[in-house]
């Protein structure tokens, strides 16, 4: 048996969620399989190896110089051929493309998977409600596809690296899958969710800000700290306080940081599913009770326009 | 002209805890208010500037019990200019069951002489998050689909959708009407209703359909919460006074410059 990882690639190779997702199917199958869509570089080949793929299919040509899910998922179809499982990270691009694959192949699709358990038929759990539940789901189908949740598993690599062959899939794709493809894209704007998805440290703030004109103190916060970026809850874009792309949360962007500051942030399931993987939880809130302070590993009780700038100048006494 | 149909989907507004029902099988939301998820409000929001944009019309469907009524009124005092309701249990419908209900709908609407030149979905459900049901409708209409679009313009026969991309970016899609799109928030801010809006909504009567399929489910078995753990906090302080005490720890984590 084996399993097919359709994974998505950028100029490091494969992406950190695509590892993750090798690197938890490999757990339960080790006969994996990876579809690469366009180039495949010979240290593509020995990334994918090292994560324990035994082989490379690659879906390249016209059909795919831009994105088109549609033309994606007849990739995948293709190079599923008799594979009882097909799985994909759970970005935007591997929830969309196995979506259409499920739809192809008529069968169910279960996304952000965390655990699988049995093998015929397979049980798998996914998140809910932002990852705040767990949902136990049969499988049945005789494909099993599904997406698996970012940081449900390390991005580890195989104790036994594998040489993968490579092979060129021949893919037909008709042209009603290119019936929505992207025509041109535009770079984003400097400094746009990027920047807050690799910090290292998040400054979050909430409704506690009070207005647009409560972010001062926090910006001034980011830049005293090393690799710091602000994140904000829903409330604050929902305001018009401050950016859609600065928002982190179910709805927003998903953050790792080594340390997240919550300032005046309640702690609502919309925006723990954005931060709860944070390594180090500092919460700064007036509300002891809030579950944002009772989750945390570290807290202040105060109003954050009185503790931040007192930090701050802290931040800077030290710094001389 | 554009018509627009826009679908959506009582869920319960949860705060910072989730109750279970006794049976494990969904949410208690005996004590909660109810919304739609945030990626809908931004598709009704699209759907009701799109219609006036383009002298089209703007229709509201969801499907659910009585209850969600609510949330059809909701859309309707923001500028939706009708509303179906499909009636039925919506926790006995897999994401499967919903895109078919709904392409059962369109199929009955296009025979009675009203199209629709774009379905707007959200791109998943805050509860159930399938992200699925707009792409299956897609393949059960025979119709293009763009999934995670934040704006749109219709011009002509054409609808221009922008969706972000992997790296940060925008990707532009141009595709042929009919066609559906999955939209996610982030590309315009939904209005808030006004008082005549709200009246307005009263009258407009809910178109009510019975579905005339029997849903296969999502096959959900059970719900289950992570353990609760007892809080491990270390309060550093209270007030501008624990300044120090912060600085410590960041400088322990090795986050200061």
């Amino acid at each position: 048996m084996s399993v097919l990882v359709l994974v998505e690639t950028d100029e490091g190779g494969a992406v950190e969620v695509s590892r993750e997702t090798l690197a938890f199917v490999r757990g339960t199958e080790p006969d994996v399989r990876a579809l690469i869509v366009g180039e495949v570089s010979p240290e593509l080949v020995d990334q994918l190896g090292s994560y324990g793929v035994r082989e490379v299919l690659r879906a390249d040509g016209e059909a795919f110089s831009s994105y088109a899910a549609a033309a994606w998922a007849s990739a995948v179809v293709a190079a599923a051929d008799g594979m009882p499982v097909v799985a994909a990270a759970g970005t935007p691009r591997g929830n969309e493309v196995l979506a259409h694959v499920a739809c192809r192949l008529g069968v169910a699709m279960a996304a952000n998977v965390v655990a699988v358990d049995g093998t015929g038929p397979l049980v798998v759990s996914r998140q809910v409600l932002g990852g705040s539940a767990l949902e136990e789901l049969p499988l049945p189908d005789a494909v099993a596809v599904l997406t698996v949740a970012g940081h449900a598993c390390e991005p580890s690599t195989a104790d036994e690296p594998a040489t993968p062959t490579v092979r060129d899939l021949s893919v037909d794709v008709p042209a009603s899958d290119l019936r929505a493809r992207v025509v041109r894209t535009e770079p984003g704007e400097p400094d746009e969710s990027g920047s807050l998805k690799s910090a290292r440290v998040v400054v979050g703030a909430g409704r506690g800000a009070g207005s647009a004109d409560g972010f001062k103190e926090l910006v001034e916060l980011t830049e005293l700290l090393d690799g710091a970026a602000l994140g904000v809850s829903r409330v604050v874009t929902s305001l018009g306080w401050r950016p859609h792309h600065e928002q982190v949360g179910q709805t927003g962007s998903r953050v790792t940081p080594d340390l997240y500051v919550a300032c005046g942030i309640s702690g609502a399931i919309q925006h723990w599913a954005g931060m709860s993987s944070s390594k180090t939880i500092l919460a700064i809130n007036t509300d002891a009770d809030a579950p944002m302070v009772t989750k945390a590993h570290y807290a202040v009780i105060g109003d954050l326009h009185e503790v931040v700038p007192a930090i701050n100048e802290e931040l800077r006494r030290r710094a001389g | 002209m554009a018509n627009v149909l826009v679908c959506i989907k009582r869920v319960p507004d949860l705060g910072g805890e989730i109750r279970l029902t006794a049976d494990g099988m969904g949410v208690d939301d005996s004590s909660l208010g109810h919304t739609v998820s945030p990626h809908e409000e931004a598709a009704v929001e699209l759907a009701i500037q799109t219609a006036k944009e383009t002298g089209g019309q703007a229709t509201v469907l969801t499907l659910g019990s009585e209850e969600a009524v609510e949330q059809l009124r909701n859309a309707l005092a923001l500028g939706c200019t009708g509303a179906v309701l499909v009636e039925a249990d919506a926790t006995a419908y897999g994401p499967a069951d919903v895109a078919a209900a709904v392409a059962d709908v369109v199929r009955d609407q296009e025979a009675a002489g009203t199209t629709y030149d774009l379905v707007l979905v959200g791109n998943d459900a805050s509860d159930t998050g399938d992200f699925q049901v707009g792409i299956r409708l897609s393949y059960l209409l025979d119709r293009p689909v763009v999934a995670g679009v934040s704006t749109l313009g219709v011009e002509g026969d054409e609808v221009t959708a922008r969706a972000g991309s992997p790296d940060g970016g925008t990707e532009v899609y141009q595709v042929a009407l009919p066609a559906v799109l999955t939209v996610m928030e982030g590309g315009v801010e939904p209005r808030y209703p006004s008082i005549p809006g709200r009246m307005k909504a009263k009258k407009i009567a809910i178109d009510r359909v019975t579905p005339t399929r029997d849903p296969v489910g999502s096959g959900r078995r059970r719900l289950t919460l992570p353990p609760a753990q007892p809080s491990q906090v270390t309060v550093l302080g209270e007030g501008p006074e624990a300044a120090g005490a912060v600085v410590d720890l960041l400088e322990s984590l090795g986050v200061t410059r």
